[in-house]
């Protein structure tokens, strides 16, 4: 399915930040990246899509190197990789359906982009997936009317319109209060089973994790540091990837 | 050196250096009046000139009202191609000159395009106009469209470089080609600053183009000119009330537009009173 081999990545040379992950995600189930803040999360999320640039090691995704590609080639591979962000990034002054639509850009032609003509079957996908979100009757709404929750909502809703196969998430619910957050894993965990994604959610809230991963990877000064299910993640891995124990206790 | 007195003594460096240059601004002007031969006698004798000028200009004469119809469509002509050739012109430029968007090779030119548009007034790019094109409203036109890149185009570029980057980031993620991230990701943050720009332009356009026929580039100010030159002053009050209004029904029409545009607000609330939201400040929460 994804398979990282020796990614690194260093924004200035001699710092790496990332420092040679091998990282294999399967077909199925959510994997969730932990860690200290300013560990890499957000970068090894960031360099599977390309959104940041990786130095050196390959991204094989579905039988090619994505970090081989560039132009047409890289455009067409991030259409089948969704992406969920930490502040949702809807386009604000778009409406909800606009927003939706935008994960079917890849797909259609700018022509049609500009003039708004999307075909019927993905302007009916997207009122669907208003509906599976929970924001039926949300579709005119414009996106800065909406409250996080439902920021976030949509932000899932137009990852999945892209039809991906693979859903990558960048600290869903870091800006979101407790319960929507456990709304939006739930969400998120019960769009990506039902239509069978693999999902990567970097996440920095260990009991959400735990709740909602089927795998875990700890992270820690770059570096992967613990691989395994939720359940054989103990209080000695945890000191062993955010350092210390005080703070378990 | 206590820190006290290193402070008083820096204040008091300041304030002579402040001194001295006020000293100097006021030398200058003294200078300068001299050179030009300001004196109170002259400013005396030009009031009484303005008071026998204003006494001639009234009542305004109408007489000739087919002549001010005719320069003052001409010059609503010449403000509104102007306006949308220089819009339609701008949003390329204004796009290709934004640094965040495109590479150097394309921000260095479209640059170059804007501060050239912007380097003269246009009454001189009217006058270039003239001499290349001859007398009459397409000089006009043209030097106001010149106008218009320039001002739009670096005011466009501006706003295209403060957009959020994430919601283009969210686009390209998506795989979309760049043109459909600049429909989606891009316009969508700026349109209503655009529009802000476009109808500031359309405003600026109309009030030029009843002064470009001065110079022979067609419209209302040509006949402004002859008048003045026949000392009709009765008839240069007509065309001045004729310019007033139609500038003042340009500025209510462009309100409405931003209003429509930028505040969002339907046609019908448009036109029920009360509940207004001052254009400046909703245009600077813009982002």
């Amino acid at each position: 399915m994804l398979k990282l081999v020796r990614l690194s990545k260093s924004y200035v040379p001699g710092k790496p930040v990332l420092t040679g992950i091998d990282l294999e995600i399967a077909a199925r189930g959510i994997t969730a990246v932990i860690g200290p803040s300013g560990t890499g999360k957000s970068t090894l999320i960031r360099c599977i899509n390309r959104l940041v640039e990786p130095t050196s090691g390959a991204i094989e995704f579905e039988g090619s190197d994505l970090a081989r590609l560039s132009g047409r080639g890289l455009r067409h591979a991030r259409r089948h990789i969704g992406m969920v962000f930490q502040e949702y990034n809807l386009v604000e002054r778009l409406s909800v359906m606009e927003n939706l639509l935008s994960g079917r850009l890849g797909y259609v032609s700018a022509w049609r982009a500009w003039r708004r003509r999307f075909p019927d079957e993905d302007v009916r996908a997207a009122l669907d997936l208003l509906d599976v979100v929970g924001l039926a009757g949300f579709a005119d709404r414009r996106a800065d009317a909406l409250s996080g929750g439902q920021r976030q909502r949509v932000g899932i809703a137009r990852a999945v319109m892209q039809g991906p196969r693979l859903l990558l998430a960048d600290e869903p619910t870091s800006s979101l209060d407790p319960r929507t957050s456990v709304e939006i894993m739930q969400l998120l965990a019960d769009v990506a089973r039902s239509r069978g994604i693999p999902v990567l959610v970097n996440m920095h809230d260990v009991e959400l994790a735990k709740r909602f991963a089927d795998r875990i990877v700890g992270m820690s000064g770059g570096r992967i540091v613990f691989d395994g299910p939720p359940a054989s993640l103990t209080d000695d891995v945890l000191a062993s990837i955010y350092g210390g124990e005080d703070w378990l206790h | 050196m206590t820190a006290a007195a290193l402070s008083s003594d820096f204040r008091l460096k300041r304030s002579l250096r402040a001194r001295v240059a006020l000293a100097a601004l006021a030398a200058y002007v003294v200078y300068a009046s001299m050179q030009m031969e300001v004196s109170a006698e002259r400013l005396l004798t030009g009031l009484h000139n303005a008071a026998r000028f204003f006494g001639r200009m009234f009542p305004p004469n109408f007489e000739r009202w087919e002549l001010l119809l005719k320069g003052m469509t001409e010059s609503l002509e010449i403000a509104i191609l102007a306006s949308a050739l220089g819009i339609a012109l701008a949003l390329p430029v204004g796009l290709a000159a934004a640094r965040n968007l495109m590479p150097a090779w394309a921000t260095w030119p479209a640059r170059l395009i804007i501060v050239a548009c912007r380097s003269f007034h246009p009454v001189i790019v009217a006058i270039v106009f003239v001499k290349a094109v001859g007398f009459g409203a397409l000089a006009g036109i043209l030097a106001l469209t010149v106008a218009s890149i320039g001002f739009i185009g670096k005011l466009f570029t501006e706003a295209v470089e403060e957009i959020s980057d994430k919601q283009v980031e969210a686009i390209r993620a998506t795989g979309a080609p760049f043109a459909s991230v600049l429909a989606f990701g891009v316009l969508p943050q700026v349109f209503s600053r655009f529009i802000g720009f476009a109808t500031y332009q359309l405003d600026s356009n109309l009030r030029n183009s009843t002064m470009v026929g001065i110079v022979g580039a067609g419209g209302v100010g040509g006949t402004l000119f002859a008048a003045f030159q026949r000392f009709d002053y009765d008839f240069v009050c007509a065309i001045l009330i004729a310019i007033i209004s139609v500038i003042m029904a340009g500025e209510i029409v462009a309100t409405g537009v931003r209003r429509v545009f930028v505040d969002g607000a339907t046609l019908g609330e448009l036109f029920r009173r009360g509940a207004r939201v001052p254009r400046e400040r909703k245009l600077e929460q813009d982002d």
